[in-house]
């Protein structure tokens, strides 16, 4: 396909060249590789924190860092990989990028919300980590604040990471607004709902999640808030609070949060299997019904984080039947990319290597959350290393290795240059071996009662808890070639050609990078976004 | 199907199956077992076990072999198979989840109910039960201030079959950061729980300050303590020894050394203890 010279279309006010990426662009593209960027900035930040807790934990004895250091450590690990990290990228990035050329559209539907969403990120990430540097001030109780904890430690860094959070939370919100008004009403003229890329449903569906959710969050926090700085009692048992209704309301938002970090990448997936199998979509229609499925019922099963919480009965049994029957329509997902890769031509190259490893992590992870949804099973392990292995399961080895194989797929379309493969491979074999060296011990380790948040602990765990220490290492370091990979290619890789992947997708349908305004003329109507296989007659270029 | 296929099905899901149930029943994950609820828990955690490596195992397998089996030759441009779906396949595996999900939770709803869960325990019939187990004793403190207040937990009802004679009652009271167990009957305070063998415990249990978790892993049971909610934790000791009590729930700075131990004794030896640190030379 030949297109013109992009910049031959600059009709708008925008600054050009690397100084856009610095600027309040209302590009989608521009803003989705901003959220990137920024996003896995933020992924080293929380990656040198997670180095710190797994110093500390090589030895049983609390003598790395002072103790409550430690908890402002945890604290802000959880805060910046969950909200400046995985939700960003795996929504902000990916979705801005991706879903306008989805749909045929030129940008998103609200481009200035857009650009809103995305700028409230740095200076609440930046909020979020200062408060760590005034003495003694950085929340202290866990990302999950639970009162009366987070009402009794230094209130300062609470009130600081509670602004934070709401500011993350308003450009979630914004975020979520955008995408539902754009995949339902700017979609080009002939195109079918049912005729949309999965990514599309995917992001449709976390959308709703997070505008139905988040606000329950902000509400939380904002009491939450009054507690501390008005001495208010909504959470305060001394002043005829209820420290439970906190959390029925913080988990009505963060169990869906889950999902929200994990749906999208269900979506990725959902586009790089086809391509680099080089077979259509297996059973379109249920994976739509699937997303839906679990947007649904992943809005009420949220009190499984509470069955130790001196929860009636009958609340633990419906959450326990409601929890399960996730594991049906996630089930039926991950039986149809099996069936997509069966029988297919598929090019075991890093974006394939990262999604086939998504597949095992997260179906490991799944078991262990089917099981962990089970009353009696949750109450041995509920608040123990198990958990803590089974969760990065799910957000690690789901969302992060779909993020990271997303990167080796969308590079090409991103710079116009292809990212080198070998260094791929490694930067794969380090991710994947490091992690699972370092979350599957911690399965063991809660099992026979290491409980999760601590500094110290039992001297019989200590070997496990090195061997968990060694896999978080080759984390560190399997950054390293992905760094070189991107910053060399950047500049010097091979060049990618508008389509590398002779993918069918409409944002391969222009050229890389794309132009401002996406297409030159009129946006192609993809209606067979997975017809692969269907016109073997033609010859087709493939690169490896 | 053709019936070379069929055989080849049968048999690898056969292995599999075997592997699983293998697998366990003989890979042995947890700690020792010390209360009458543990063995049931480790009955559960071996159903779960085999089902859970299964499936993993299974999924794994297919998609490893499909990785190589139809991996990319060489030169090889051309696409796959334009295979869009298969209904029939598709309810397959929409029933394979269904019936495992159905089937581990009515098994672990009964394993549940007879530890003892069920039980309602701001219910009539469970305050009646609770007021005949506290007869003997001296109504505790805490029933006597805050009656239908005693919210959650692991109740009593699983003490029913559980022969031993009358529950001990102990007050547990958890801060930063340590437990605190009262025996109201013997009038003793302690730093560590001392129970006996056979005879059914209940802890009643609230916070002073934040919200705390008392674990013991071996008893196989968790229950938060929290700050104005009273919370009840039922169990049976069976095995004489010392175990960890764990706190579970981040508590602040020195969460990680929130630890105490549980003393099983046997019956006689647990006389003993009490005897020997009754405040009254008299006991009950």
């Amino acid at each position: 396909m030949t297109l013109a010279n992009p910049s031959d279309f600059n009709g708008s006010l925008q600054p050009q060249g690397w100084l856009r990426y610095f600027s309040f662009s209302l590009d989608h593209k521009v803003i989705g590789l901003q959220y990137l960027v920024c996003g896995f900035l933020f992924y080293l930040v929380g990656g040198a924190l997670a180095g710190a807790i797994r110093t500390e934990l090589v030895t049983p004895l609390s003598d790395f860092m002072p103790r409550d250091t430690y908890n402002e450590v945890l604290t802000l690990h959880g805060t910046v990989m969950i909200f400046l990290w995985i939700v960003p990228v795996v929504n902000g990035a990916f979705g801005n990028y991706l879903i306008p050329f989805y749909v045929g559209a030129r940008d998103m539907a609200f481009p200035r919300l857009n650009a809103v969403a995305f700028w409230l990120i740095p200076p609440a990430g930046i909020l979020l980590i200062s408060s760590y540097f005034i003495a003694g001030a950085a929340a202290q109780s866990g990302w999950t604040a639970y009162p009366p904890l987070s009402l009794t430690t230094p209130a300062a860094g609470q009130v600081v990471w509670i602004l934070s959070v709401l500011l993350l939370g308003g450009s979630s919100i914004f975020g979520g607004i955008n995408f539902i008004a754009t995949i339902l009403k700017l979609r080009r003229p002939g195109l079918k709902l049912m005729q949309l890329p999965m990514y599309c449903w995917a992001m449709l569906g976390t959308s709703i999640l997070v505008v139905l959710s988040t606000p329950v969050l902000a509400g939380t926090l904002i009491l939450l808030s009054f507690d501390i700085i008005a001495h208010t009692g909504f959470f305060n048992p001394s002043l005829g609070g209820n420290v439970v209704v906190y959390q029925h309301l913080f988990w009505f938002y963060s169990h869906p949060a889950v999902y929200i970090m994990v749906l999208p990448a269900f979506g990725l997936v959902s586009e790089i299997l086809p391509v680099h199998a080089r077979k259509p979509l297996f059973g379109y229609t249920t994976m739509v019904y699937s997303i839906m499925a679990i947007v649904f019922l992943g809005l009420i099963v949220w009190a499984h984080h509470m069955f130790t919480s001196g929860t009636p009965p009958w609340m633990r049994l419906f959450f326990t039947i409601a929890t399960s029957f996730i594991a049906v329509p996630t089930g039926i997902k991950f039986f149809n990319w099996l069936a997509t890769l069966w029988g297919g031509k598929i090019a075991l190259n890093s974006a394939m290597l990262f999604s086939c490893a998504f597949i095992v992590n997260f179906v490991f992870g799944g078991i262990t959350g089917v099981a962990l949804a089970q009353v009696p099973f949750d109450i041995h392990v509920h608040d123990t290393y198990f958990v803590v292995g089974h969760f990065h399961y799910i957000v690690y080895g789901g969302t992060v290795f779909v993020i990271f194989g997303s990167l080796y797929h969308w590079y090409p379309k991103f710079t116009g240059r292809m990212l080198n493969e070998d260094l791929g491979r490694l930067h794969f074999l380090l991710t994947f071996v490091g992690f699972n060296l370092c979350f599957a011990p911690q399965h063991w380790l809660g099992l026979n009662g290491m409980p999760r948040r601590v500094a110290e602990y039992d001297p019989a765990f200590t070997t496990l808890n090195q061997v968990s220490s060694v896999g978080a290492l080759l984390m560190a370091l399997s950054t390293l070639p992905l760094l070189i990979n991107v910053v060399v290619t950047a500049l010097h890789g091979k060049p990618a050609g508008d389509n590398p992947w002779n993918a069918l997708t409409p944002e391969w349908l222009t050229s890389s990078p794309p132009p401002v305004e996406n297409w030159i003329g009129e946006a192609p109507l993809v209606t067979e976004p997975y017809g692969y296989g269907h016109h073997q007659d033609q010859p087709q270029e493939v690169a490896a | 199907m053709p019936i070379r296929t069929a055989l080849a099905v049968l048999t690898a899901t056969t292995a599999l199956v075997l592997t699983g149930l293998w697998v366990g029943n003989n890979v042995n994950m947890l700690p020792l077992d010390a209360s009458s609820n543990a063995p049931t828990y480790d009955a559960l955690f071996k159903v779960l076990f085999s089902i859970g490596t299964m499936l993993f195992l299974g999924i794994v397998i297919l998609l490893v072999y499909s990785m190589f089996r139809f991996r990319r030759r060489p030169g090889d441009l051309s696409d796959g198979l334009a295979i869009e779906g298969n209904l029939p396949l598709e309810i397959v595996w929409t029933a394979i989840p269904a019936i495992v999900v159905l089937f581990v939770g009515i098994y672990s709803y009964d394993i549940y109910e007879r530890m003892g869960g069920m039980v309602a325990l701001n219910d009539h019939s469970a305050m009646d039960h609770a007021a005949m187990s506290s007869m003997a004793a001296a109504p505790s403190a805490l029933q006597a201030q805050a009656p239908g207040r005693v919210w959650g937990g692991i109740g009593a009802a699983g003490m029913d079959a559980a022969p031993g004679g009358p529950v001990l009652p102990v007050e547990v009271t958890a801060m930063q950061f340590a437990f605190i167990f009262h025996y109201p009957d013997a009038q003793i305070t302690s730093g560590e729980l001392h129970v006996p063998t056979g005879q059914p415990v209940e802890l009643h249990m609230e916070a002073r300050d934040v919200i705390h978790a008392f674990w013991v892993p071996q008893f196989r049971l968790k229950q938060d303590v929290i700050p104005g909610q009273p919370t009840v934790l039922s169990f049976t000791a069976t095995k004489a020894g010392t175990y960890p009590i764990v706190c579970a729930e981040l508590c602040g700075p020195y969460h990680g050394g929130m630890r105490s131990n549980v003393v099983v004794h046997e019956p006689e030896a647990y006389a003993a203890w009490l005897q020997q640190n009754s405040p009254a030379s008299t006991t009950t």
